[in-house]
């Protein structure tokens, strides 16, 4: 759906954030008051995506608010780039910094061309310039902006008004974004490929995003790091996403993470990342004695039958193969689950589970056997994950090279990808 | 019944009458605008001084205008425009503010909050996203203010008859109970307020071009679904 995206440029500039020992407290008395913050201490590094986790009134879109000074902090400091947010200028500051909300808050007055150059207008750049952007960042969010341009907000769907809110996020090309529960107004298949798209999006502009949900799968699938907060305003464990899964810092964040994290794990993971196993393949029309010979060899026991392409059509027993002859198509007897290299493990899993045969196929973007895949391998992955040394952020979870090789590949026939999870990855 | 020659004779008094009445309608509707607004923002702005402002409009659009003419004339002369224009100024005040903080109030939290966010001064903000936002509502105001006020000017012919407007008419025809004159004084001042409204909704629609009824097209929705 994204037209195409502007061609690649150079990384944008992105900010580090830091809070150190941010408070926010609210009287006794007060009504409606937002959750509180206790002693914040936090870096997210230049260019990453930090997702602020947590129950309502624990205090994340406090946090978030603070570092554009929606909210001031009661004690403490937020450095941007170092330097202290409090000392500079509030409208200069909030000029800089993307904001994008959950109800997104178009201008219902103005149109989508005028609404997205919002902050450029703000700046005083020229009518010329502001055209061009509004234009540009139509076509970057895959709203075409002939269509779109002179549209009031109030024609668009759902969908449509929160990528707009982002395209105007980022209008002035921040260093920073602050995105509070940014797709949290639309259904789930809307919000899932509004994340996606985002992913896409960052991988390009490589901002620091600080991202608040109260979702922890959204916190798992957009976070390069993961703060999950606990009423009072307590950090509870920021960490990447793999290491809060694998190992939560307290009971909170296991309850909050839920029972089923092992399986959340497997939807970081990839089978690219996974040593696949060779198998013994034979071509149709190929000698059925030699073939024979090779599987008895084999430890399965079994022949993949691929075709002149070395794409798979399906699994012959040793016992099967004839003594003498040709090995042909309707040989093959059953077929496995095909997979690709940026498949989840998850999915993967799921997917032999359901198969016939708990061995899956990877192949690659031509349809050609890489090699294979079973579920104990998947068992085995996870088991090796857990106990990973200490914590080092955005740790490349998946083999950076099956994806580089993908993502190559892809270039050509732009056919739907899987989703970019690639978030994770460097 | 009806002296239509007599009507003919007095075409151009109808004119010169009717002009008067617009103007004193207008000076009412404007100046009433003026103070509301300020009141009308500061009641948004702090809360706490709402309550009282709109008691006091309150008050003041319950004061019959014959006692206010009354109480007003030692102080500012009888035949005064602004001894006329007093009372007029003071009944729309209820309304305009009423109107204007409503308006104010009804600009969606979210909208307010990503202006903010996004580094609108509160100047800016107050005059590129809530007036207009509240533009709907403050129209209405200025309908309904315009309207009353439009047949309120009539009461002010009893100061004089350089005042009254097109209620000269009607307290001339009072005087000589000649029901031509009436007619003469009513009908226009029927349709004179009918055409205002009819005016101010036209200027609202074109102010407002977005809050025409909201019908996302349907390309637009299978577009984000089908994308």
């Amino acid at each position: 759906m994204t037209a195409a995206p502007p061609a690649p440029r150079a990384p944008t500039r992105a900010s580090t954030v830091e809070f150190r020992h941010v408070t926010k407290r609210y009287d006794a008395g007060a009504k409606n008051t937002p959750g509180a913050v206790n002693d914040l201490s936090l870096t997210v590094p230049a260019g990453k995506i930090c997702v602020l986790v947590g129950p309502s009134g624990c205090g994340k879109t406090t946090s978030l608010k603070m570092v554009n000074r929606l909210i001031e902090p009661t004690s403490g400091e937020i450095l941007i780039d170092g330097e202290d947010a409090a000392q500079r200028d509030v409208i200069e500051l909030r000029r800089s910094i993307g904001y994008v909300i959950q109800q997104v808050g178009l201008f219902p007055h103005q149109t989508i061309g005028e609404n997205v150059v919002t902050v450029p207008r703000l700046l005083g750049w020229s009518k010329e310039r502001q055209r061009e952007r509004a234009d540009e960042l139509l076509a970057l969010i895959g709203l075409e902006p002939g269509k779109y341009r002179n549209r009031y907000p109030s024609q668009l769907s759902g969908g449509e008004r929160q990528r707009v809110g982002v395209a105007r996020a980022l209008a002035a090309d921040p260093p920073i974004m602050l995105m509070d529960e940014p797709f949290g107004a639309v259904d789930p298949i809307v919000r899932e490929r509004l994340q996606n798209e985002f992913l896409r999006l960052q991988e390009e502009l490589a901002k620091t995003i600080l991202f608040v949900t109260h979702d922890i799968d959204e916190a798992i699938k957009m976070g390069d790091l993961v703060a999950v907060m606990q009423v009072g305003g307590h950090l509870a464990q920021f960490a990447s996403p793999d290491e809060i899964l694998a190992s939560p810092a307290s009971d909170f964040v296991a309850r909050f993470v839920g029972a089923d994290r092992g399986l959340k794990r497997l939807s970081l993971s990839r089978v690219g990342a996974l040593q696949l196993r060779p198998t013994t393949t034979a071509k149709v029309g190929e000698d059925a004695a030699a073939a024979r010979r090779r599987a008895s060899a084999d430890p399965l026991g079994y022949l993949l039958l691929v075709d002149d392409q070395n794409r798979p059509l399906g699994w012959i027993a040793h016992e099967d193969i004839p003594q003498e002859g040709q090995l042909t198509e309707s040989m093959a007897d059953s077929m496995s689950p095909l997979l690709d290299r940026r498949t989840t493990l998850k999915d993967a899993l799921s997917m032999l589970l359901d198969a016939n045969v708990q061995v899956g196929i990877v192949v690659d973007r031509n349809g050609a056997v890489l090699g294979v895949v079973t579920a104990d391998m998947i068992a085995e992955r996870m088991r090796e994950t857990v106990r990973e040394g200490p914590f080092v952020p955005h740790a490349p979870e998946v083999d950076p090279s099956a994806i580089a090789a993908d993502a190559v590949g892809g270039s050509a026939d732009r056919e739907p990808e899987p989703e970019p999870q690639a978030a994770g990855a460097p | 019944m009806i002296d239509w020659g007599w009507m003919a004779d007095h075409l151009d008094e109808l004119a010169f009458r009717t002009l008067q009445h617009l103007y004193l309608t207008a000076i009412a509707v404007i100046a009433g605008f003026a103070i509301s607004f300020v009141l009308a923002v500061w009641s948004v702005r702090r809360r706490a001084v709402y309550p009282p402002i709109a008691a006091l409009a309150g008050v003041l659009y319950t004061i019959p205008s014959l006692a206010l003419f009354a109480a007003l004339v030692p102080v500012t002369g009888l035949r005064s425009i602004v001894t006329a224009e007093f009372p007029l100024v003071a009944y729309t005040l209820l309304i305009f503010i009423r109107n204007i903080v409503s308006g104010f109030d009804a600009v969606p939290r979210d909208v307010l909050e990503a202006a903010d966010g996004m580094g609108y001064t509160p100047r800016r903000r107050l005059w590129l996203v809530e007036l207009p936002l509240a533009l709907p509502l403050v129209i209405a105001g200025i309908r309904l203010a315009t309207v009353s006020t439009i047949g309120l000017v009539t009461i002010t012919g009893i100061l004089g008859d350089g005042l009254g407007g097109l209620g000269f008419f009607i307290f001339e025809a009072y005087r000589h109970t000649f029901l031509t004159e009436t007619l003469f004084g009513a009908v226009p001042l029927m349709l004179l307020a009918v055409v205002a409204d009819v005016v101010l909704v036209r200027v609202q629609r074109r102010l407002t071009p977005w809050s025409r009824p909201a019908r996302p097209s349907e390309d637009a929705t299978i577009a984000t679904v089908g994308a």
